[in-house]
């Protein structure tokens, strides 16, 4: 509490500089809703300015608050701290203390080894948005690699959409009524340690993880109290696990080669998932400066419990195409097929900058084939169209 | 006793470089030694900062710009390190692009995004390719390894006003590379680049670049403070004015690692 009161009196004082971006959105859904209570479309304002202070000795303080404000969910209408960090440095080593934000991975598709923050699952379903995580990191970097450890004090549940919102399963996640395997509750102190490393053209990384799970098992109540036969309801089961990761990174010439693993023992199940695949790059098509890349991937899990896994045996084909314009133009599509079921879904991200300020996103995603019974078969009707508008300052 | 010495310090003064016109050297050979005294005389820095401000600027004549910070740092037997941190435009700010040059081998280089805290490895073949939607290309901008052309001294000539040798030089990695050839103005005087011409793979100029404002740093290292790169092909332009040079800064050699790049600014 002194802590956060000192750096906002850091951030009063002034000395350092504020940037980030406040941003209009629209999500446009063709189909009729098939729940109760779901709105048709929405549209909703956001801003996530950022302050940050640097001093001489290479330490700095950082501030990035989020807020968004939605017309139909009252779920996605939320603020967040992303971080309020302090980072020190010295040589070899540093750490961070505050509300802190950590990316582990290589993949594109999926991000099965990125573990330290919660999934904001209802800003975005592709997953990629994060909530600031409470934390002490230290780091030190001695000549055979980086190791980092977390000490992080406070659990973040993920957000789900409420009962007005899209892209949501029939039953709506009661996220004001979760359960905890440790009986510390969201006070269990999970701890992380990870390795990691550069040799020739290869990028590695391997971590332990001991804490709350953050992919809650979603249950009806009745499998937590017989007597709730509530059937409009899902409960956020949040167990403990162990977790041994690894991801890695390879270049050859235009190739590039992504691959993730876990394995991961909790409460229910042991069980590994592991995704892996490649980028391949054709650089100057024609001599038109443009660049174009062909990506595949492939992702498996072991999962039978209920966790949310989109993709339990699933292969990955996407484009990406890059015309090095000075609009810094980008679009990627990527088509998902299960390897098991006849599902499928297809998405399109592209943006472009207007000015020197402005930055235009359009995605669409497209649940084209599912099964009755699956994740993507409660989406069926949830085709959309994202347009944002954003303003960086 | 006095003259002796006068001449004992032309003959040291003259050896170095009496190589260059020996009778015995090929056009080869002298342009290597061209090139190589032209490298020795840039390097040594041990690292470097500097502020860039690009100026992109369009057929119809409209610009848009980009700031970033450049940070180089000198490795003992193996190429550069280098990191480029963009402060503008505004939607890519904090963006860092770290790239390790290497004397033989592909470079490798990895782009830091701040929004996702995520760093990717990109596929450094990327020779070719516009650097931020600007006329330079990857290979221009990167800091030039001596192994990386074969050359070939072409002819003496006279450069707005300065003494040059004129050099040609080719790509090693033909495959990757955009260009074919090039042809390098280089001042007699103090080995600086005067001016490039860079020739497509099928042999048409495509784009000059012009170097102006140089400026002694340090009291050895001549930079050029203001470079402009033409587009022959396309009449887009890209002005790159520099500024605030300093080297052996002392910086933090891990700062050039990928596993750092999270805590730069």
């Amino acid at each position: 509490m002194v802590f956060s009161a000192w750096m906002l009196g850091a951030v009063a004082a002034g000395a350092g500089e504020w940037s980030g971006y406040v941003s209009v959105e629209g999500r446009f859904f063709p189909h009729e809703p098939i729940y109760s209570g779901q709105e048709d479309h929405n549209g909703s304002i956001a801003a996530r300015p950022e302050y940050r202070h640097d001093w001489e000795d290479g330490s700095s303080f950082t501030f990035i608050p989020f807020a968004r404000l939605d017309s139909a969910d009252s779920e996605r209408t939320h603020a967040d701290i992303r971080e309020l960090n302090y980072l020190y440095r010295e040589d070899i080593w540093f750490f961070r203390l505050g509300i802190g934000k950590v990316f582990w991975g290589a993949t594109e598709f999926v991000h099965l080894v990125d573990i330290i923050n919660q999934t904001d699952l209802v800003e975005h379903i592709d997953g990629e948005d994060k909530l600031g995580q409470p934390m002490l990191q230290f780091g030190i970097s001695p000549n055979w690699g980086h190791v980092e450890v977390f000490i992080m004090p406070f659990f973040r549940e993920r957000t789900f959409p409420g009962r007005d919102g899209r892209l949501r399963d029939r039953r709506i996640v009661d996220v004001d009524d979760p359960v905890y395997e440790s009986s510390s509750e969201d006070r269990n102190i999970d701890l992380a340690v990870r390795y990691s490393n550069t040799i020739g053209s290869a990028d590695f990384g391997v971590y332990l993880f001991r804490g709350t799970d953050r992919d809650p098992l979603l249950a009806p109540p009745s499998r937590i109290d017989p007597a709730d036969t509530d059937d409009s309801r899902l409960i956020p089961f949040y167990q403990q696990i162990n977790q041994f990761g690894a991801d890695l990174q390879v270049v050859t010439g235009n190739w590039l080669w992504k691959w993730e693993a876990y394995f991961r023992s909790g409460y229910l199940q042991d069980y590994c998932a592991t995704v892996g695949g490649f980028e391949y790059t054709f650089f100057d098509v024609a001599a038109s400066g443009h660049d174009v890349g062909i990506l595949s991937e492939y992702a498996h899990n072991d999962r039978e419990d209920g966790g949310l896994t989109l993709f339990q045996n699933d292969l990955f084909v996407g484009a990406r195409w890059t015309p090095n314009d000075a609009a810094g133009t980008q679009l990627l599509t990527g088509f998902a097929q299960d390897l098991e079921q006849s599902e499928n879904l297809l998405t399109i991200e592209s943006s472009r900058r207007c000015g020197a300020n402005w930055r235009l996103s359009l995605e669409v995603w497209l649940f084209l084939n599912s099964t009755p019974g699956s994740v993507l078969h409660s989406l069926r009707h949830d085709d959309f169209a994202r347009l944002e508008l954003s303003y960086y300052f | 006793m006095e003259l002796k010495t006068t001449i004992w310090v032309w003959v040291a003064l003259a050896l170095p470089a009496a190589p260059l016109w020996g009778d015995p050297l090929t056009p080869q050979q002298r342009g290597r030694a061209i090139a190589e005294e032209a490298d020795r005389r840039h390097r040594g820095f041990v690292d470097t900062t500097a502020n860039l401000r690009m100026i992109l600027r369009n057929k119809q004549g409209q610009t848009s710009e980009r700031e970033l910070r450049i940070r180089a740092l000198e490795v003992s037997d193996d190429g550069t390190k280098s990191l480029c941190i963009f402060d503008t435009p505004r939607d890519i700010k904090g963006t860092i692009l770290l790239t390790h040059t290497h004397k033989s081998a592909d470079d490798d280089q990895w782009l830091f995004l701040p929004a996702l805290r995520r760093v990717r490895r990109i596929a450094a073949r990327n020779k070719s390719g516009s650097f931020m939607g600007s006329e330079y290309a990857y290979e221009d901008i990167a800091i030039q390894e001596l192994e990386k052309y074969t050359y070939k001294w072409v002819r003496d000539d006279l450069y707005d006003g300065n003494d040059c040798f004129v050099l040609e030089r080719r790509p090693v990695d033909q495959a990757n590379s955009g260009y074919s050839r090039q042809v390098v103005w280089i001042g007699k005087a103090e080995y600086r680049t005067w001016k490039v011409e860079y020739y497509d793979r099928k042999g048409d100029l495509l784009k000059t670049l012009t170097c102006q404002g140089y400026h002694k740093y340090a009291d050895r290292f001549w930079r050029a403070r203001e470079t402009n790169m033409t587009n022959h092909q396309t009449g887009k332009s890209t002005q790159l004015i520099w500024s605030d040079f300093a080297f052996d800064t002392g910086q933090n050699k891990l700062d050039f690692e990928r596993s750092r790049l999270t805590l730069l600014r």
